[in-house]
């Protein structure tokens, strides 16, 4: 085992450079330049241009540039952004709670409703509901998220009126921001209407984001159940005379969510990447709109920079799942 | 007993709550914004969501414009003397001007000529020590010329500020309206400085404007309170939350809401639903902003006027309002937009016309008509919302002439470059007015020295017409300046080195309680003497 977590985190370390460099590349290869986007029509004088190349550190070759930032980067700092200049990181702080917060309570509503889903149609398999599951999934799964996002507000929030449009908070409330989760912060200044009200904040947003996740889960989770129910365990269990609902949950769904747990992992870069549009519509201040944001306007460091976070932050949920695959599987346990 | 005093604590807290509720809604306006400003402080930027958040809620400047138009009026200055050679303005400054009193700064003083020389010698001189802090690019305040324009900024007395200009140029006031020249608390400047962090004054501000800043938090809000010492009275709104909005049709549905009461730039395709709806009043006006059609008189045939002509008879601008603009622009007769000084399009405008085009294209050398390139924009931009399909629009009305045009595009940045250093054949673009002077839409665009940088893209200079606006630019008085205009626009349209298109329409949407909102040229907003019902 502690053999397994070196083995993995070393590979961790080319991964890493592997993306520092990627992101680098990619941005500086697609056409544009933060300095004329921010000139716009107005433009910019040829001296004035190079005194801003410099100023940024445009001007030096592209392979010092990257030395340069790889150094920054393994001293901890991601730069400034070439819009705000403030510190790519402090930046990144101060939005990515709101993400984490909506990812988290995405993921939740997604795994409450997937997986029952995915076992009842598997239970009930090629019946009415088991046809009725798999289709909400398949819609589920190739519904533009920016589309679905703008029926349910003009739905729930417009028509009924019951739910708000946009924001994590209602302006009647101002809450200190200690940890930058909502529903902990109002938890913490001991307003229970205004957790209400990040709780009813949170809902569309939480349901768009879980969308993808949940059809993608509850699939996985029909499958490996109808997998696991064909196994000769379980008609042995059956013929012990156990109870169905011992049979299905105890036996059945415990060896069929190793394969689960694995898409759950995966789901994570799903939620950062929905994020992006979920954040934009519902105007979440997270990271995932200050990424688009910085791609629209070539902002290299915050662009280097967040993606490099989000990257270490995927590698480290994929880790945390490879391990905890190893625990739920005995068999892998012994290789 | 205790059932009774949790009762009693519990109906009391409703009431508080409910009542504080009520307060809040009672005197807070949300306004729906499209964006997080890049800082708070307006010297900084040149981006209108940025000067929304910072100069046009927390800052004076020295002149101002009056709210709603384009017309200078005093600021933080009671008026002012400009000598007889146009170079020296001498600024008389108002008097106990507070400035923010907040919960991060507390004034000792009232604003004086300490604060206007700190404001303004940040932005100009390399060696001030203000200079770099922040990144230190202060792209308005070149972009106008004020640092070659300016050659000193005097302190004459506490109340007294003396501007030596190195040639006269009457532009100057206009741009002294202009949100760079927002003045700023050198005092407040010294305290950071001293504490060791200097770019706490472009984070958290403090101004002398309507406003004070109380929170941001990027992405998410803005908040505000109203300046209770402020010079022109206190505002009615006690306080004023910007919720940023990104997605328009979500500003929109906010809107409907009533979770904002004020929202930034429709949708051109929502504004007839909008003006359906009881609750939401819709006030327009025609944007400080010109869409062209620019002719490289550098390139073969548009080196010759008649093709231009030909061209400029070609196109039929009323299906590109109808289609492109959908009712949101108007057409363009003239370079400069009617917003300013009142201008009117000029007769000897080119109506649709394709027999003439052709019968021009015959006159010219060219009876079997020529292939061309049309560059268009990648990019919405607010005087043009889509350029690929205008261009498509202008391909049908120039196959009708014989011409065959091919479509070009490339991301927006390079789009810029390459058009400056004269790569295109024709190339679709605008301009969005920064002064409200019509000298900000001649002298860029269409000056001989702007054929030299590339901004002016048709690279047409004609003499006559450079001496007419450099004429214009020098004289200080406002009627024989709008002649020479007239004059230099009248060779401009017989020349044609562009297509005039559109101005494109500014909509203003808000919901019916909201009072003394003026839809501003410049296309910002501005939330003084705003109240609700």
């Amino acid at each position: 085992m502690p053999q397994l977590l070196l083995r993995r985190i070393l590979l961790v370390i080319p991964t890493f450079i592997g993306i520092v460099a990627l992101t680098f590349f990619l941005i500086r290869l697609a056409p544009g330049d933060p300095i004329l986007l921010i000139a716009g029509e107005h433009g910019v004088s040829a001296e004035r241009y190079a005194e801003l190349q410099k100023q940024f550190g445009f001007d030096q070759p592209l392979f010092i540039q990257f030395a340069d930032y790889l150094s920054q980067v393994l001293n901890g700092d991601l730069g400034l952004s070439v819009v705000t200049q403030t510190p790519v990181l402090d930046e990144f702080g101060k939005l990515f709670p709101a993400t984490l917060e909506l990812a988290l309570i995405a993921m939740i509503v997604a795994i409450a409703i997937a997986i029952p889903a995915g076992v009842l149609a598997a239970v009930k398999r090629n019946t009415l509901i088991d046809h009725s599951i798999t289709a909400i999934s398949l819609v589920g799964y190739s519904m533009p998220i920016f589309w679905w996002a703008l029926l349910l507000i003009l739905l729930f929030s417009v028509n009924l009126g019951i739910l708000p449009v946009a924001g994590r908070l209602s302006f009647i409330y101002d809450i200190e921001s200690v940890t930058g989760f909502m529903l902990i912060d109002t938890l913490l200044a001991n307003d229970k209407e205004a957790f209400i009200d990040a709780l009813h904040h949170l809902t569309l947003p939480a349901i768009v984001l879980a969308t993808i996740p949940l059809a993608v889960i509850m699939r996985m989770t029909r499958s490996s159940m109808l997998e696991v129910l064909k196994q000769d365990y379980i008609r042995t269990a059956r013929a012990k005379g156990l109870s169905e609902f011992s049979v299905i949950f105890k036996h059945a769904l415990r060896n069929a969510l190793i394969p689960v747990i694995t898409v759950i992992g995966l789901q994570t870069s799903i939620l950062m990447t929905g994020a992006i549009l979920t954040e934009t519509i519902f105007s979440w201040p997270g990271i995932g709109k200050w990424l688009l944001e910085a791609v629209y306007r070539r902002d290299y460091p915050v662009v280097q920079g967040g993606v490099l976070l989000i990257a270490s932050l995927v590698i480290l949920v994929n880790m945390v799942v490879d391990l905890l695959y190893v625990l739920i599987n005995p068999a892998l346990r012994q290789k | 007993m205790s059932l009774k005093i949790h009762s009693i604590a519990a109906a009391l807290l409703v009431l508080i709550l409910t009542n504080s509720m009520h307060m809040a809604a009672a005197s807070t306006l949300v306004y729906c914004s499209e964006g997080s400003p890049e800082t708070f402080n307006p010297q900084l930027s040149t981006s209108g969501t940025t000067f929304d958040a910072s100069s046009r809620q927390i800052y004076n400047r020295l002149v101002e414009f009056k709210p709603g138009t384009t017309e200078i009026v005093p600021g933080l200055a009671l008026r002012w003397d400009i000598s007889k050679d146009g170079l020296e303005y001498t600024f008389h400054l108002r008097q106990k001007v507070s400035f923010h009193n907040t919960e991060y700064f507390t004034p000792g003083r009232y604003f004086n000529a300490d604060d206007v020389l700190f404001s303004l010698n940040r932005q100009r001189n390399k060696s001030d020590p203000w200079h770099k802090v922040s990144g230190g690019v202060y792209k308005y305040f070149n972009d106008m010329g004020f640092s070659n324009l300016i050659k000193d900024v005097i302190k004459l007395d506490e109340h007294m500020v003396k501007i030596i200009l190195n040639r006269p140029d009457s532009t100057f006031l206009s741009n002294m309206a202009m949100d760079f020249a927002s003045i700023l608390s050198k005092e407040y400047a010294d305290v950071m400085m001293k504490a060791g962090s200097p770019e706490m004054l472009d984070i958290k501000p403090v101004g002398t404007g309507p406003f004070m800043f109380v929170k941001y938090e990027k992405d998410a809000f803005i908040r505000y309170q109203a300046h209770p010492a402020y010079w022109r009275g206190k505002e009615k709104l006690d306080k004023l939350v910007f919720a940023i909005t990104v997605d328009p049709s979500v500003r929109y549905a906010r809107l409907r809401t009533g979770e904002c009461q004020v929202m930034a730039y429709p949708l051109p395709t929502d504004i007839l639903s909008m003006k359906k709806n009881p609750a939401i009043t819709v006030d327009e006006q025609p944007g400080l902003n010109t869409a062209y059609w620019a002719f490289n008189v550098r390139k073969p045939p548009f080196d010759k006027a008649r093709v231009r002509q030909a061209m400029n008879y070609a196109i039929n601008r009323q299906a590109i309002l109808d289609v492109i603009y959908q009712g949101t622009g108007t057409k363009a007769s003239s370079l400069i937009p009617p917003t300013i000084w009142e201008w009117k399009g000029i007769d000897n405008d080119y109506d649709y016309n394709p027999n003439h085009a052709k019968k021009l294209l015959v006159d010219g050398g060219y009876p079997e008509g020529f292939e061309i390139d049309i560059w268009a924009m990648p990019v919405q931009r607010p005087y043009n919302p889509n350029a690929r399909k205008m261009a498509e629009l202008m391909q049908q009305d120039l196959k009708k002439i014989g011409v065959n045009a091919n479509i070009v595009t490339y991301e927006w940045g390079t789009y810029l470059k390459k058009s400056r250093q004269g790569e295109h054949q024709t190339i679709l673009l605008g301009w969005t007015g920064d002064n409200g002077d019509p000298d900000n839409f001649f002298t860029p665009l269409l000056s001989c020295a702007a054929s030299e940088t590339g901004n002016n893209r048709s690279f047409w200079c004609n003499k006559r017409f450079d001496d007419l606006i450099s004429l214009a630019r020098i004289e200080l008085d406002k009627q024989k300046r709008k002649k020479l205009y007239r004059l230099a626009e009248v060779i401009f349209k017989q020349d044609a080195p562009w297509l005039t298109i559109a101005h494109s329409v500014r909509y203003q949407p808000y919901l019916k309680n909201v009072q003394g909102l003026k839809i501003d040229p410049f296309g910002g907003i501005y939330f003084s003497g705003v109240s609700l019902k």
